[in-house]
């Protein structure tokens, strides 16, 4: 780790918390992404728009990047079957547990909320446990 | 009514809030899995970045909430705010929590980057966000709301 590195991530987070920010001083809503995405599966109501606004940025962001020559490192080391479990997972798990790490591990750790400490340390210690179990032991 | 109600501009705010959200995921880096990882594999190469992006988002969203005095809790009165934000500690969060963990843990995708990760046009990245729409639908098929 550099400290180019340490540099870029702590601007990465500020972007983030600026966006919440903003979402929540002007839309007085939380950005969570999970809850956002998924309040859009139910028919159109006057919440939609917004939702969808939001994904549109999201999805919009990295094009805009694209487009100024920026590159996007992703790399996949799981195979298509583990990303299927993982994402009903991960669908499942952040509706039952009322958010992601965005929702928790972010907008809640910032009001100080108990039930978002306790929702992050679980998901936290269990994705610890389970990369643990996939690289060490398996 | 100011224009800062408008819905016109509310649509604005949220498309600028997902755009930020997005190019923050980015610079950081938090869209590639592998580094992801890296964080959660505490036993191995450890990647501490994670937690820096971490640190970045809580102090600056801490400070301008502090500024602007505005935190939900301060909102929950109001109507057209999303959380009275239920505030008991139950199974639901910790069962719902814990799974989503095990599911990122597989990954190293959680729903914001998967997203980001989309216009990447990769097949993973479609699998991956093709499920997790699946595993919301069956939750909400699994619970649906009570009337």
């Amino acid at each position: 780790m550099t400290y180019s590195t340490v540099l870029f991530s702590l601007a990465g987070g500020a972007l983030i918390g600026l966006s919440a920010a903003l979402l929540l001083y002007f839309n007085n809503r939380v950005a969570g992404i999970s809850g956002i995405v998924a309040g859009l599966i139910k028919p159109w109501q006057s919440d939609s728009a917004w939702r969808l606004a939001f994904l549109i940025g999201l999805i919009v962001s990295a094009s805009l990047w694209f487009l100024f020559g920026g590159t996007i490192p992703i790399q996949f080391d799981t195979s298509l079957g583990v990303l299927a479990i993982s994402g009903l997972l991960v669908g499942y798990g952040t509706q039952l547990g009322g958010g992601c790490t965005s929702g928790h591990g972010i907008c809640g750790l910032a009001r100080l909320s108990k039930r978002s400490m306790v929702a992050t340390a679980c998901f936290m210690i269990t994705a610890g446990i389970t990369v643990y179990g996939v690289h060490h032991v398996l | 009514m100011s224009f800062r109600k408008t819905p016109q501009f509310l649509i604005f705010t949220a498309f600028l809030s997902g755009l930020i959200f997005g190019l923050g995921l980015i610079v950081a880096q938090m869209t590639n899995p592998a580094k992801v990882l890296g964080f959660l594999d505490v036993a191995g190469h450890w990647d501490p970045s994670l937690a820096f992006v971490m640190i970045g988002a809580l102090v600056t969203l801490g400070w301008l909430q502090f500024l602007t005095k505005k935190s939900c809790q301060h909102n929950a009165s109001k109507v057209d705010s999303v959380k009275p934000i239920y505030s008991k500690i139950d199974a639901k969060l910790i069962i719902g929590s814990s799974i989503f963990g095990i599911g990122w843990g597989l990954s190293g995708l959680c729903p914001g980057p998967a997203l980001v990760s989309l216009t990447s046009g990769l097949t993973g990245s479609l699998v991956f966000v093709g499920a997790m729409i699946t595993g919301f639908i069956v939750f909400k098929y699994l619970h649906p709301p009570k009337k």
